[in-house]
């Protein structure tokens, strides 16, 4: 009984978080006429989906510094798509996940092999090989780039307007930010569910010993995989929207800075709570627009402010808020 | 062929000091040190203030480098790695740290030396031709300064009393501790031993291609490849990954000329197959 009434309230909570993003938040940004905010907000929404993804190879015990990579590779095939195959950016949106998870298997499958420091090393040359790749091949046309990509277009299923073409809105703003909460109300949930199913208990057990978890029979070398596609996905497909959001890719679109940037979101947030990746990216996002007033400083004020974060919260923030859900 | 192998030994004995600091600070404390590329960096501004500037000699400015980041690195350990390791509850959370410390010696070193590319003087003049190899003498030396720091720190490491204890240290920190090994006082040695090489070569390196404040963090990736290639935690290991780096670059640069600017794509994906067939380098422990 008790275990229902603590889950309603979760679910009360969780539909009130997201009512309070798409209804609450523009009416204020409305009020106040910072419309520079939907962007800030949009950006945050999307790096917690990558972050995210990096979350879950967390999970199962790797630390992943390669989204960057697989965030890259998402814009591109999604720009791709759209510029040279005229094809709808929603129907980019998965494929270009889908193109991350496939690729993220043939590079995984290898590298999954490697355990701690090592496999950390590999994922940060993979961002870097992602960059010269983009500079080396001919479709993603070097250094200067694709750009003046389309706003996504009408999405219609059977005559009825699923979403309408971003072009025509007063607002293209507007539509983005509700877009983006809204992908990541549903990687969150999804993430939420992963971890609390039998998979996600399974990572768990990786996670702790991999040997040990062998041994009793799970099938480690699939798990990883599946996890490090899963968490790829999430990457491509936050690299597709980043891109059809600024209309533009870049080999520089997202450098090793990044990858290393959505390690730190997860860090930051806390390892142990799906909520992590989302409160870090918030904190660390807004903590460095707050600190653009401050020009030259920037730098210097968020690293130290994020080492004494790190010193004296050295689980994550959450551990702060949540210190009694988990004694080990 | 000749002219490329000198270049590759020359690259390859500085790849090795940096990469020896790195992979000795993740033996003693399992810590993935980010910042190392910005430690070779403020090296390197450290012997352009003294040096180019102060107009004081090479070797002063050199041993400034040294003691500098030596004393920035044990303050590093003492104040920040140590207190998070002991707080953590996974040891990962150094490697944030590692992230946030390279993040603000960036900083201090943007606010301090301003952005642009510096460079100083010629230590000494003059270039050594002979039929096939062309080079020039301050790289010879450099080189040769180089070679002589590893063999230098290779006999601290297997004859000295604080080598020894650190070797012990990396092998295993309990059974070391148990057989009276000050822990805490050697991982700061050792972490100070580590920022001190990679501030030599910086100063080193600085009077043949200058340095500016941008170059930290792909120096610090290359610095992960030679560890990777050569196996984490292991000295061998860095300095023969050191070699290989430097002598693939040289090599892959003349060979790859007419491709255009793929060479480290060929590093990278040689390193993959590498890796797949070896997880752990060519030396390294099995999940080091």
């Amino acid at each position: 009984m008790r275990r229902t009434h603590a889950a309603t309230l979760k679910i009360a909570s969780a539909v009130l978080f997201l009512l309070c993003l798409l209804v609450a938040v523009p009416l204020l940004i409305n009020a106040t006429g910072r419309s520079d905010l939907y962007y800030t907000l949009t950006s945050v929404a999307l790096l917690s989906i990558i972050s995210a993804g990096v979350w879950i190879t967390f999970y199962i015990g790797r630390i992943n510094i390669g989204q960057g990579a697989y965030a890259l590779m998402g814009g591109y095939v999604s720009a791709i798509l759209v510029m040279n195959y005229a094809m709808s950016f929603w129907l980019t949106l998965p494929l270009a996940g889908l193109f991350c998870a496939a690729a993220s298997v043939l590079i995984g499958l290898p590298i999954l092999r490697l355990r701690g420091v090592y496999f950390a090393m590999v994922s940060l040359v993979l961002t870097e090989v992602a960059r010269l790749l983009a500079l080396a091949l001919p479709i993603t046309n070097g250094a200067s780039g694709i750009v003046s990509i389309p706003l996504p277009s009408r999405l219609s299923l059977f005559g009825l307007t699923l979403i309408p073409d971003f072009a025509t809105l007063a607002n293209p703003r507007l539509a983005f930010y509700i877009a983006s909460v809204l992908l990541m109300a549903l990687c969150f949930l999804g993430l939420y569910r992963l971890a609390h199913s039998r998979i996600g208990q399974l990572c768990q057990s990786l996670q702790q010993n991999e040997e040990l978890a062998s041994s009793i029979g799970v099938n480690i070398a699939y798990l990883r995989v599946i996890a490090y596609a899963l968490s790829s996905f999430l990457g491509g497909v936050g690299g597709a929207m980043f891109a059809s959001i600024s209309q533009s890719i870049y080999p520089s679109s997202f450098t090793v800075a990044d990858s290393v940037n959505f390690m730190l979101n997860c860090f930051l947030g806390g390892l142990g709570y799906v909520l992590g990746p989302m409160l870090g990216t918030f904190v660390l996002y807004f903590g460095w627009d707050l600190l653009f007033q401050t020009g030259e400083f920037q730098l210097l004020i968020f690293s130290t402010v994020l080492t004494v974060l790190i010193l004296v919260l050295p689980n994550g923030l959450l551990s702060l808020a949540l210190p009694r859900k988990r004694s080990l | 062929m000749e002219q490329v192998i000198a270049n590759g030994l020359y690259l390859g004995a500085q790849y090795a000091l940096i990469a020896l600091g790195l992979t000795l600070i993740f033996a003693l404390m399992n810590v993935l040190n980010f910042a190392h590329g910005q430690m070779y960096v403020l090296g390197g501004f450290v012997t352009y203030a003294i040096y180019g500037q102060l107009k004081l000699p090479f070797v002063v400015a050199l041993l400034c480098s040294g003691v500098t980041l030596a004393i920035i690195g044990a303050l590093m350990e003492k104040l920040l790695f140590r207190t998070v390791i002991r707080r953590s509850k996974r040891e990962e959370s150094t490697m944030l740290l590692a992230a946030a410390t390279a993040f603000f010696l960036d900083a201090v070193m943007l606010l301090l030396f301003g952005e642009k590319q510096r460079g100083v003087p010629k230590i000494i003049s003059g270039v050594f031709v002979s039929e096939r190899v062309i080079l020039p003498y301050d790289r010879i030396l450099v080189g040769v300064i180089a070679i002589l720091m590893i063999a230098a720190f290779m006999l601290f490491m297997q004859y000295s009393k604080p080598g020894r204890a650190m070797r012990a240290l990396a092998q295993d920190r309990v059974a070391a501790q148990l057989m009276g090994v000050k822990v805490e006082r050697y991982s700061m040695i050792g972490f100070a031993l580590g920022a001190m090489l990679a501030g030599v070569v910086g100063g080193l390196l600085v009077s043949i291609t200058g340095v500016n404040s941008g170059i930290g963090g792909p120096i610090s990736i290359k610095a992960f490849l030679m560890v990777m290639i050569g196996g984490a935690g292991v000295v061998g290991g860095a300095i023969a990954g050191g070699f290989i780096l430097g002598m693939m670059e040289s090599v892959g640069l003349t060979v790859l000329r007419e491709y255009g600017d793929i060479t480290y794509l060929v590093i990278f994906a040689l390193l993959m197959i590498f890796l797949s067939i070896r997880p752990h380098g060519l030396m390294g422990k099995p999940w080091g």
